[in-house]
């Protein structure tokens, strides 16, 4: 079970409207290496977790993200607060405006719809935490990427605690996978499943 | 101190009920912001409900992150009960 809490995990206070940059930001919502996707990850794979210092870890860094999603939806929402429609059609986000208005929708910065697509959910401890070090490193560059072409310190704060969460959970996550193999056969790991296999 | 524990199924059912009489309520609430009836359940709800998850928390660890209490004990227990949808956990 899950409750709201009416608070941003850091805080978000943009007093400057850039469209051009929240159409590069929204790819950190609803692109491939999103926060929704990170959170939809972790919170697939808890169930079928055999380790439970693991299936913790999968839900708190799958809640956190949540959260971060709502840092991103609200950096994106004031970037485009109260735009004309010739703010709108100089900085190229019309294409967006005309399907969604100024509302959120999960899309790339390309434009590309949010797919499940994007993760994986495989039911092997390792494979999975593999995956879940990838994505967090693959955030971490799109963030590095974001940095580059932020110039507004209002909206470059925010982002820079999103990035080094990344580095956090990756690290956590680092931990999880050394976790996971002191449980398993030194000589090989892939001698069986845990999360499938009975037999060991 | 085993003597006064409360029976951890009961207790978890009473969680269950009060808190999804507050889950209910509060979305009524949204739409009817001004039911005094409403908002004297909701108040009753939340008291209750309070109360049980700190009293849970004390004896079988805790359910929320706001009732972990570590004042017994200098270990971190929240992975360790059952998970929501695993055996007991429910």
């Amino acid at each position: 079970m899950w409750n709201y809490e009416k608070r941003l995990q850091y805080p978000v206070k943009i007093t400057q409207t850039n469209p051009k940059m929240a159409q590069v930001i929204i790819s950190q919502f609803g692109g491939p290496d999103g926060e929704l996707a990170a959170s939809m990850r972790y919170l697939s794979q808890r169930y079928t977790m055999p380790y439970k210092e693991v299936t913790g870890t999968l839900t708190d860094i799958g809640t956190e993200e949540l959260a971060h999603m709502e840092m991103i939806c609200a950096i994106v929402c004031q970037l485009t607060k109260n735009l004309t429609p010739e703010e709108l059609e100089r900085s190229g986000f019309d294409k967006y405006y005309v399907d969604h208005t100024l509302a959120l929708w999960p899309q790339s910065a390309g434009g590309v719809p949010w797919t499940a697509t994007v993760f994986q959910s495989k039911g092997d401890p390792i494979t999975d935490l593999h995956e879940d070090m990838a994505a967090e490193q693959k955030a971490r560059t799109t963030y590095d990427n974001i940095l580059r072409l932020v110039k507004d310190p209002e909206v470059a704060d925010p982002i820079r605690f999103l990035r080094e969460r990344e580095i956090v959970h990756y690290q956590r996550f680092g931990e999880s996978l050394r976790r996971v193999q002191e449980h398993l056969d030194c000589r090989n790991f892939y001698a069986f499943n845990p999360e499938f296999d009975t037999c060991k | 101190m085993a003597d006064n524990r409360p029976c951890r199924r009961d207790l978890r059912h009473y969680i269950d009920v009060v808190s999804f009489a507050a889950d209910d309520v509060k979305l009524f609430l949204d739409t009817h912001p001004d039911c005094r009836e409403a908002l004297e359940f909701f108040d009753d709800c939340q008291a209750k409900r309070a109360l049980a998850l700190k009293e849970y928390a004390k004896y079988y660890g805790p359910l929320t992150i706001d009732t972990a209490d570590l004042s017994e004990t200098d270990r971190w227990n929240w992975i360790n009960e059952p998970w929501p949808w695993q055996e007991g956990g429910c």
